[in-house]
């Protein structure tokens, strides 16, 4: 049963994500996007993290991806044909990172396939709790940086806003 | 067999709500018009039947009936795909309220809770999610139109979901931290007990600045007066539905009194204390009728459900349509800091008197 709905999820989530790039129009690729990450939510689920999955959908689906639409929809782009001609050197980039899955694939098959991670599903106080205690204990300094990153991606982009007001006051 | 019986008890459940949310809906349109009658010192609809209480039939029928319309140089398949969007994650919302108290009945051998559909325990978080997914039936409903108005439309829409729905997850952070769960049915049963323990002015921090900025940004994120700029009649015609028309608009009507009823919900679980009476038990309880007690904690949560749908009539009688620059000066600089600190103040009195 597991393995039905992994598949399920994972054969989607392929699909969507070449989609993603493959569209032409932008809007398309976003509902794509959209589907995807509906999709990666459904395999946080099946591994037990709820609270995973309703934040991808909260943050990325609810959040990130409006804001593309917002600006697709802003730009008014009915397809964009800029960006299709880099067929060669996305080609040799796939190439070699397919070369690299299936080499890490093949190693991992015969040396480090005896230290499966032991399935360990997050129960009792619920992985809300779990993830939480992680991220202020174990993981506090980590997590601190990435705050701290997103701040002055914050700041950074008040600053842009402000500048621009200042020169029109001028102008 | 087993899971084919489960099944079939949760799609049953699944129809009684639904059920009762089209029920409700049907109400709503109905109500709204004559609340906003008598407001005016009008009679409201008095036309189809006595009162004019079947209206809402007559609306649903001419509906039905009219002709599908899809503009010219629309995109078909989006067109068609945004009602859907718009309606479905607000039906979806309610499989994690809880409309009564929680027990078990036994069930052709199987454990069912009746009064709600499915106790996850992310609850509250799931309801976000779906909500947040509303705006896309809305944002391609505006952009497939290939109207200017339409557009505009989705395009405000876009941006107001996005400021307001951040408010509403702030605002809600406090009342997860007193309670200790993201569960509803949790929520719902900290506060039993008597008003005193609603968390809108529970000890050790009352939740009343959060539920101030809940109830207005949710007004928000319904797009209903006064922060229905996605939809301003008098400067883009009807917005984001401006082409729509039959069925199709009937969708989006509906997807906006299901959120309504969705939010109200959301309120009266978090804030209100949800199905538990203003008194400790209930009277019915305390009368020796325990069997029947279920039937007053209903009979409160749909009490209270019901004046949050007033209070959005309410504002709509009473209120201006806000500016666009008011309103995102409003959300980003005065319901943002109000919720934030209402997350410090209430982190520190949760850690320095935990209930």
């Amino acid at each position: 049963m597991d393995h039905i709905f992994f598949f399920y999820f994972a054969a989607v989530i392929a699909t969507t994500s070449v989609l993603v790039v493959a569209l032409r129009n932008p809007v398309y690729s976003a509902l794509a996007l959209l589907i995807m990450f509906f999709h990666v939510a459904g395999l946080y689920v099946t591994l037990h993290a709820e609270f995973l999955a309703a934040v991808q959908i909260v943050v990325y689906a609810g959040a990130i991806l409006v804001l593309y639409l917002f600006v697709v929809m802003l730009l008014s782009i009915k397809s964009e044909e800029r960006y299709h001609n880099q067929l060669p050197v996305a080609g040799l980039l796939g190439v070699m990172l397919c070369t690299e899955i299936i080499l890490l694939l093949i190693q991992s098959r015969t040396a480090a396939s005896a230290q499966a991670v032991p399935a360990d599903p997050v129960t009792g106080s619920g992985n809300t709790e779990m993830v939480g205690e992680a991220l202020y204990s174990t993981y506090l300094f980590p997590f601190e940086v990435a705050s701290l990153i997103l701040l002055v991606a914050m700041i950074g982009a008040i600053i842009l806003a402000k500048k621009d007001i200042n020169e029109q006051v001028q102008q | 067999m087993e899971i084919g019986l489960r099944l079939a008890v949760s799609l049953a459940q699944i129809a009684a709500v639904m059920g009762v949310v089209m029920l409700t809906v049907m109400i709503l349109t109905l109500a709204e018009r004559k609340v906003l009658g008598w407001m005016q010192d009008r009679m409201g609809p008095m036309e189809v039947g006595p009162y004019g209480v079947l209206q809402p039939i007559a609306d649903g029928l001419k509906l039905f009936f009219k002709e599908d319309i899809i503009p010219a140089g629309a995109n078909k398949f989006l067109f068609t795909l945004a009602p859907i969007l718009a309606l479905v994650p607000a039906m979806i919302g309610f499989a994690v309220i809880p409309f009564g108290p929680t027990m078990t009945i036994e069930l052709f051998g199987m454990q069912v809770k009746p009064f709600v559909i499915s106790d996850i325990n992310i609850g509250i978080l799931y309801i976000l999610a779906f909500a947040s997914i509303g705006a896309y039936g809305i944002i391609l409903g505006g952009w497939s139109s290939n109207s200017k108005y339409s557009l505009l439309g989705g395009l405000r829409s876009a941006a107001q979901v996005i400021s307001y729905e951040l408010n509403v997850g702030l605002a809600i952070v406090g009342v997860i931290l007193l309670s200790g769960s993201l569960s509803l049915v949790k929520i719902t049963e900290a506060q039993a007990g008597g008003f005193w323990n609603w968390f809108i002015i529970a000890m050790p921090f009352p939740q009343i600045f959060a539920f101030v900025v809940y109830v207005i940004s949710s007004v928000a994120e319904t797009n209903r007066v006064p922060f229905d700029l996605p939809e301003a009649e008098s400067e883009l015609v009807a917005g984001f539905f401006t082409e729509y028309s039959g069925m199709r608009f009937a969708f989006f009507f509906i997807a906006e009194y299901a959120n309504m009823i969705l939010v109200s919900c959301v309120a009266a679980a978090l804030f209100l204390g949800g199905w538990n009476a203003p008194y400790p038990g209930t009277i019915l309880g305390h009368l020796g009728l325990d069997a029947l007690a279920w039937i007053e904690n209903v009979v409160w949560f749909a009490a209270k459900v019901y004046f949050f749908l007033f209070l959005f009539f309410w504002l709509r009688a009473t209120l201006p349509r806000l500016r666009y620059d008011q309103l995102m000066r409003f959300g980003w600089k005065v319901m943002l800091p109000i919720a934030l600190g209402n997350i410090v103040l209430t982190a520190i009195a949760a850690y320095f008197f935990p209930r």
